[in-house]
């Protein structure tokens, strides 16, 4: 009773060498790439990544999760009984079973415990994608396939060691396997043999056909998900790498090695598990945008052109095309808010939102080709250094009844960074002045640019207009070190996070506070007294905006000051913190059309009136917008929206 | 076949205002910006460009500082930009305006390539004359083909255009012989955004500047000298200050109300 070990050795090294070549084959396309440095802070790496690949702390936040968790860690825990099984293979006196009962005993328990649970994993993750997939596409003859081949894995063993029993080996640690030795009692002892040897082949087929398969399929995360959580961005990935505009370069990412290498290792770590789908807004509403399509499609594109472009030629190809396989199309790049919430989910931190807007770098500085509604607000970007393109002169009308000083270094400490939407938008307008007079009430000293102030470039970075980021990020930010601005007021997210994380990369680190925070803070120190409680607001919702909350961290703030305000703490809305739903303004998406799907504001309105909203509080002026169109949409008309700034107001003001 | 675009560098109008002591207009800190009807005639050159093949070449007149406009006219894609710089061109009318520009068209038509088009926005918005275009198109003899909204057809071959002029409530089709100048309207095009490359190309391109010496005028028909219009006032119109009845945002009903029953009252709603 032994297996033919001369036709498994051949078999083991043919399928050792299939295994190297396919790894070899996609692994060495990511030196296609450019370069990028992501070897700083090893220590600090090699922490998240015994965090989130090994502890696997995002896998376990969802349900099922602890279904992989149990499948990973079996896989470690059996390459033990595996490594020992190809050992034996080859050389028949190799045995784990010539180890001292001492060592082997607790060593075959926990073996035989182990592959019960993996297996029962295997069933559950089956019936899950029979049952109920996490996305109808997820149902794979591949899924099932591989896990087939783990069950069969499992089962072998079971049957290996069952067999062993019966035929007399192992009698000493017979008790120690559970499973093995239940089974060993069904098995009579005249087929031992052939029981042993169908499970022994079984289980060689299967590892062996595991290990060819691997390189060829999505579950190359196997081998790609560790070193990619080692590789993750270690700052929040809220904004984007700068671009060096010299004459010859090119720009964003047209074809697929432009991307960094980083990048397209992510391709090969995506399992397609569809957590980033599921949290998208432009998925759930409906819009072409997927960004587990957009990190497959990555893939598939390189593998299509891995041959042209290693010779130096163009792709065959296109990057950004139909759609289609392997193609990426213009309406799901334009579709993206940049809310970040794909990669807030996804368990290998595999950064879709950056990728996402190379593309649309390349669209718009390689190819000036962007949806028309872009066009006038680039040009009035750069014309006028804000989005509607209105006279700079204009910027102090909202203070026109107030007085207001104008920012003077050594004079006023902090600079309110009005915004754009705070200077002009007839809404947001209200807001700037409830916050001025709260900074006043509570004896802080500021001041504004008055009309000297620009854009801080937010929308235009988002939408892939770096070349004219570039140039307002520069002025601001040479302006602000002439002023000797150094501590900065904001109440737009996106201004905040602006000049706080992108002008960093320009060498400007301001102190940059948002105006929930400090209005919590002034409270919380007892400089702004209460006169009364909120009450006419009823019941409150709070609204997290993604560039507030995801992208910077900042939750409690605005919860806080409602209930300061008010008195009670604000209803939650099902989606909220971390997995808050944006209310699709990101990106630039504010100043374009949705043209597919439901309105992404109109997905949110609708959740925060399942709350029983009265008044829904936010912290940003496209939420401001955006709830305030989708409130008109649905008729709502008695359900209000505030700024946080305007619900103290009604606390401390009025 | 040389197409030849006019633009001109304007004060952003919707940023100036006028000294109310001496009723000229503020220009300090104001950025300037290509007269926008040129950017349509400058994109029609270039969409001209990229269906026939034919050059096209960017002119203005204007001061040093108007080589920022024609190096937007290279980002874009003209093949040569000149700028016509001189103090002696200073201080000009129309006709001394298009005396100028007509000369430079002049010397390419004879020294480059024959120029088949002359194209110019309907008027400038710091000026509002309406006047060079024309201006140009009779000191060279070209046919005038003005308020273009549409080209329908160019015959380079048979060297003939026919255009739809966008006149007051009825649009006219016309046709001509070139070479002609047209003059053109907003809704002729969209104009083209510029793509990153060629804007850093145009930064380091070169924006010829040409001078009275190069053109060789009569300097007394050119600049002030030659200019018979002359500005004697610029001032505001009085407009009549509006008054705020209602409070929209604290009390949208009753402000529509107050609209309504205003605008009734004034017999301003036909009913």
């Amino acid at each position: 009773m032994s297996p033919n070990h001369t036709v498994f050795t051949v078999l083991l090294v043919a399928s050792f060498l299939f295994f190297a070549w396919g790894c070899w084959r996609r692994l060495s396309l990511i030196t296609l790439r450019t370069p990028e440095d992501r070897f700083d802070s090893i220590g600090h790496r090699v922490g998240e990544m015994l965090k989130f690949a090994f502890a696997q702390k995002r896998v376990l936040a969802k349900p099922f999760g602890i279904n992989h968790f149990i499948i990973f860690w079996s896989f470690i825990i059996l390459l033990i009984a595996n490594i020992e099984f190809m050992l034996h293979g080859v050389c028949p006196w190799f045995s784990l079973t010539k180890l001292p009962d001492g060592l082997l005993r607790p060593l075959l328990l926990v073996l035989d415990i182990v592959s019960l649970l993996a297996l029962a994993s295997v069933v559950i993750a089956a019936i899950r994608r029979l049952v109920s997939p996490p996305y109808p596409e997820a149902r794979t003859i591949e899924a099932f396939f591989i896990l087939s081949l783990i069950g069969i894995l499992m089962l072998a063993y079971f049957g290996i060691n069952a067999a062993r029993v019966v035929n007399g080996e192992m009698v000493s640690v017979f008790a120690w396997m559970p499973v093995s030795g239940r089974l060993a009692l069904l098995i009579p002892a005249t087929s031992a043999g052939s029981v042993y040897l169908i499970a022994w082949w079984a289980h060689a087929f299967a590892l062996l056909a595991f290990m060819c398969y691997l390189p060829y399929s999505k579950h190359m995360h196997i081998l790609t998900a560790i070193p990619n959580c080692f590789f993750r961005r270690l700052e929040k990935p809220n904004t984007q790498a700068r671009e060096e505009f010299v004459s010859g370069k090119s720009f964003g990412v047209g074809q697929v090695d432009r991307y960094s290498w980083k990048d397209l290792l992510d391709s090969f770590s995506c399992t397609e598990c569809g957590r980033c789908q599921q949290v998208c807004p432009a998925s759930i509403t409906g819009k072409p945008l997927n960004p587990r399509a957009v990190v497959h499609d990555i893939k598939v594109n390189l593998l299509e052109n891995a041959s042209r472009l290693a010779a130096g030629e163009k792709p065959a190809l296109p990057l950004i095309g139909d759609g289609g396989e392997g193609s990426v199309s213009e309406e799901s790049i334009w579709a993206c808010t940049t809310c970040g919430a794909c990669m807030e989910a996804c368990p290998v931190f595999i950064e879709q939102m950056p990728k996402i807007i190379n593309l649309r770098r390349h669209l718009v500085e390689e190819e000036a080709h962007f949806p028309e509604e872009l066009l006038n607000l680039f040009e009035n970007m750069e014309g006028r250094s804000n989005p509607w393109g209105i006279a700079p002169s204009e910027r102090t009308k909202w203070c026109s009844q107030m007085d207001v000083k104008p920012f003077e270094q050594g004079s006023t400490e902090y600079l309110l960074y009005v915004g754009c939407a705070g200077s002009f938008d007839s809404r947001s307008k209200h807001v700037s002045v409830a916050l001025a007079q709260l900074l006043d009430k509570a004896g802080i000293s500021w001041g504004i640019l008055g009309k000297d102030e620009k854009c801080c470039g937010d929308s235009v970075r988002r939408l892939g207009n770096e070349f004219v980021f570039d140039r307002m990020a520069r002025e601001n930010v040479a302006m602000f070190r002439e002023k000797g601005v150094t501590k900065v007021i904001t109440q737009c997210p996106h201004c905040f996070t602006t000049l706080k994380n992108d002008y960093r990369q320009y060498g400007l680190e301001l102190e940059v506070i948002h105006h929930s925070e400090l209005l919590r803070n002034l409270v919380q120190d007892g400089n702004l007294k209460l006169n009364k409680t909120a009450s006419g607001l009823g019941t409150t919702v709070v609204h997290d905006s993604c560039y507030l909350g995801r992208h910077n961290d900042l939750y409690d703030a605005p919860r806080e000051l409602i209930e300061a305000a008010t008195g009670t703490a604000p209803a939650e809305m099902e989606r909220n913190r971390a997995n808050a739903f944006c209310c699709g303004a990101g990106g630039g998406r504010m100043w374009m059309e949705e043209h597919s799907g439901e309105r992404i504001n109109l997905t949110r309105v609708k959740e925060a009136l399942e709350e029983k909203a009265d008044t829904i509080c936010v912290a940003c002026p496209y939420c401001l917008t955006m709830f305030g169109d989708g409130l008109k949409d649905v008729k709502a008309d008695n359900v209000r929206v505030l700024d946080v700034a305007e619900v103290l107001a009604e606390a401390v003001l009025r | 076949m040389l197409i030849v675009a006019c633009i001109k560098q304007v004060p952003d109008t919707t940023q100036v205002q006028i000294d109310p002591v001496t009723n000229t207009l503020v220009r300090e800190g104001i950025p300037f910006i290509v007269n926008p009807y040129d950017t349509h005639a400058l994109e029609e050159a270039l969409r001209l460009k990229d269906r026939f093949g034919c050059a096209v070449a960017a002119i203005s007149m204007g001061p040093p500082n108007a080589e920022g406009t024609l190096r937007k006219a290279l980002a874009l894609g003209v093949d040569r930009a000149i700028l016509l710089s001189d103090r002696v061109f200073g201080g000009a009318d129309t006709l001394a305006t298009s005396n100028v520009l007509s000369a430079a068209i002049n010397k390419l038509h004879h020294e480059c390539d024959e120029v088949g088009l002359v194209l110019c926005g309907k008027q400038t918005i710091d000026g509002d004359t309406a006047q060079v275009g024309p201006g140009i198109a009779s000191r060279l003899g070209f046919q005038q083909l003005t308020l273009v909204d549409r080209i329908v057809e160019l015959d380079t071959t048979g060297r003939r255009i026919r255009v739809s002029r966008k006149l007051e409530g009825r649009h006219e089709i016309v046709e001509a012989p070139l070479p002609a100048m047209l003059t053109v309207v907003r809704e002729l095009n969209r104009p083209r955004y510029p793509r990153v490359p060629m804007r850093l190309a145009a930064s380091d391109a070169t924006v010829e500047v040409w001078n009275n010496q190069v053109l060789k005028l009569d300097e007394q028909s050119i600049g002030l000298k030659g200019s018979p219009t002359w500005v004697s006032k610029i001032f505001s119109p009085e407009r009549a200050k509006g008054e705020i009845l209602g409070d929209g945002y604290a009390d949208p009903d009753g402000a529509a109300r107050l609209l309504i029953n205003t605008l009734l009252s004034k017999d301003m709603l036909p009913l």
